[in-house]
């Protein structure tokens, strides 16, 4: 890539617009992430009785149970949210800075 | 046989599960599971011959071209990943332990959306054929991929000795197979997919295996949730009527907050750090397949967990205190109530359960051809290591030929594959449960740390990616030795000096630091030339202006 093209797309606003939105919306995805996994590996390491109280009185299936499977989720829809914005938004964005590159390479 | 709870939860850590160690007694010969898995070598050899005329250049071999789509990517790496110490060893840990295989399986997914939110994309548009590509892409190449190489081979090879160890012991169960033919027969199968087929074969195997196995283990799910008429309180209530009520709560697996968050950083950072993992982004055509093949793969792969739940508490119901699987020599010496061929195989008696013996050879010849597609994929990415970093770029400077380049790289996928034969029968009776963390360890500490700050970090200078990196990997080695996984268990002292098993807390801050450090007290030339060219690599890595394309057929 030549320097005068560096140059240029640094200073695009398409550019900038993209790298600041995704870098903002993937770190806060993976904040959240990470709050939902070590928020649940915390909690049983220091009181595991939480995630073993029953879901209702006489019932054997525990709180644990959809917490669980619920983290399982929740690391599935995390990456689908991200994908659905990325290939409609960013993918938009990264097409146009595209265009205007296309030649220089 | 030791049940591979014991190891799990008593001494040698939660990568047990990952190793399948411990011994394990050989079954009677199985037909009908020999003769489904016969099948299954016959179409992958088929398979192979098909993709050996498609690979022509080195970038067919290391990628397949390129061309992979991805939901086929996403297929095949939720193939790659799910190996049968997984499969067979979650079931067992919740067929012991109940609640604690859910946290365990967990563990394994949550790395999934960090790769794909900070990892996935930039890799794509940044690399070519080895993650050693984006680490050195404006570094210097001679030492980072020297460096890059080692992590790789190193990783590759803790994890193919456990994969064949797991291998051997597995096949003696299932097929009652000697165990060095069952190791051989591994080997040699896995040095024909990939000398001859190279990615292509190697991702289509992993495809196809990957099919297998959600299938086989959907049914089983199904046909455990049938029998309560899909009520999972049902399940529960007849579990605990057979066990007790501790299967529905945390257990012993995650005791202390230092080892909770340890083991964490571990899995999430060392999944982003497995040179066969990061490799698989390199299929696909671009950034926006590699995104999709994330998404995929963490949905396959959360499912697969979430069967293994059920299918867990399927065995407990179905295959716990049934007599036809009872254990009857082991319970006069033991008591309690012990199934055939130990808890491992609590998943293949369920089949069995369920579905009779044409169901029983079934899951036993998929567990079969998961370890194979396991082993390909680690095998391909260690030799492309071994060509792609230190052959073609260490060694000839870049300037080498890609034919000679392909052709060195079969040549090591042979080595590879001899040296895992080798060790695979070496390490038969040894306790190998350290050396699957051992990789993740050294995967997260030395790896990922270099990869995530070469795409995001304009300071990083070569001499801060070497030091730093370098401790990082000995950090992690050296606790590992310290710690009580290889002190105590494998070594058979009184007392680990390092007292925590899981070290990627303390290595993984260990590297961070030394990179940071080594690269900001930097301050020669080609340091500054090497910060200057961060902002052309970070349009790349945004944009993929520049990127390696895919090529046609």
């Amino acid at each position: 890539m030549k320097q005068e093209m560096v140059d240029r797309i640094k200073n695009d606003p398409d550019f900038i617009q993209l790298v600041t939105v995704r870098s903002k919306f993937a770190w806060t995805l993976t904040i959240v992430m990470l709050v939902i996994y070590f928020g649940f590996v915390l909690t049983i390491a220091f009181d595991p009785s939480i995630l073993g109280t029953p879901l209702s009185a006489g019932s054997v299936t525990t709180v644990g149970i959809p917490v669980g499977v619920g983290v399982i989720i929740s690391a599935f829809v995390l990456t689908g949210i991200y994908v659905r914005r990325a290939n409609s938004e960013f993918d938009e964005l990264t097409r146009r800075i595209k265009s205007k590159a296309k030649g220089e390479v | 046989m030791k049940p591979i709870i014991f190891l799990l939860l008593g001494s040698a850590g939660i990568f047990a599960g990952e190793a399948l160690s411990g011994a394990v007694e050989k079954q009677p010969l199985n037909m009908s599971a020999i003769i489904m898995f016969l099948i299954f070598v016959g179409a992958t050899l088929g398979i192979t011959y098909w993709a050996a005329k498609r690979t022509k250049t080195a970038k067919d071999f290391y990628t397949a071209g390129g061309g992979i789509t991805g939901f086929q990517n996403g297929m095949a790496i939720a193939g790659d990943y799910m190996s049968a110490a997984s499969f067979l060893g979650i079931s067992a840990l919740v067929y012991g332990k109940g609640y604690d295989g859910l946290i365990y399986s967990i563990g394994f997914l949550v790395g999934w959306p960090i790769i794909l939110f900070m990892v996935a994309e930039q890799l794509r548009n940044l690399g070519k054929y080895t993650f050693a590509d984006v680490a050195s892409y404006r570094l210097r190449q001679t030492p980072i991929r020297t460096l890059a190489a080692f992590g790789s081979i190193a990783t590759v090879i803790l994890y193919l000795i456990a994969q064949m160890v797991g291998a051997g012991k597995l096949i003696q169960l299932l097929f009652g197979l000697e165990y060095e033919i069952a190791v051989v027969l591994v080997g040699v199968l896995m040095i024909l997919y990939v000398t001859f087929g190279g990615m292509l074969a190697t991702t289509w195997v992993q495809i196809i295996k990957a099919f297998l196995l959600l299938s086989g283990a959907t049914f089983m799910a199904i046909a455990v949730m049938a029998h309560y008429n899909f009520n999972f309180e049902t399940l529960f209530a007849t579990a605990v009527e057979m066990k007790d009520v501790s299967i529905m709560a945390p257990g012993k697996l995650v005791s202390d907050p230092i080892s909770a968050i340890s083991l964490g950083i571990a899995l999430m950072f060392g999944t982003a750090g497995l040179p066969h993992i990061l490799m698989r982004f390199f299929t696909v055509s671009d950034a926006k397949e590699a995104r999709k093949s994330v998404f995929y793969a963490t949905g396959f792969i959360g499912y697969f967990y979430i069967l293994t739940f059920i299918i867990g508490f399927g065995a407990i119901v179905m295959v716990f205190q049934n007599p036809q699987y009872l254990d009857l020599a082991k319970q006069a010496v033991d008591g309690g109530s012990p199934i055939l061929g130990g808890d491992n195989m609590a998943a293949i008696h369920l089949s069995h359960a369920v579905g009779g013996d044409f169901f029983l050879g079934f899951i036993s010849a998929v567990a079969f051809a998961t370890i194979l597609a396991v082993v390909s994929g680690l095998t391909l990415a260690g030799a492309s290591a071994i060509s792609h970093d230190l052959y073609a770029s260490v060694l000839r400077k870049g300037k080498a030929d890609g034919l000679m380049e392909m052709k060195v790289s079969k040549i090591a996928t042979v080595i590879l594959g001899i040296v895992a034969i080798y060790l695979g029968i070496a390490f038969e009776e040894q306790n190998i449960a350290f050396m699957v963390g051992l990789a993740f360890a050294i995967a997260a500490s030395a790896n990922f740390p270099i990869l995530f700050l070469s795409m995001y970090w304009s300071k990083l200078t070569t001499r801060g990616a070497l030091l730093g990196g370098s401790l990082g990997l000995l950090t992690a080695a050296v606790l590992v030795v310290l710690g009580p996984t290889v002190w105590v268990d494998f070594l058979g002292n009184a007392e680990a000096i390092f007292p925590y098993k899981y070290p990627a807390l303390f290595s993984v801050s260990a590297a961070f630091i030394g990179i940071w450090f080594f690269s900001i007290t930097d301050k020669s030339d080609t340091a500054a030339k090497e910060r200057e060219a961060f902002e052309a690599q970070y349009i790349r890595a945004q944009t993929g202006i520049g990127a390696e394309g895919a090529v046609e057929h």
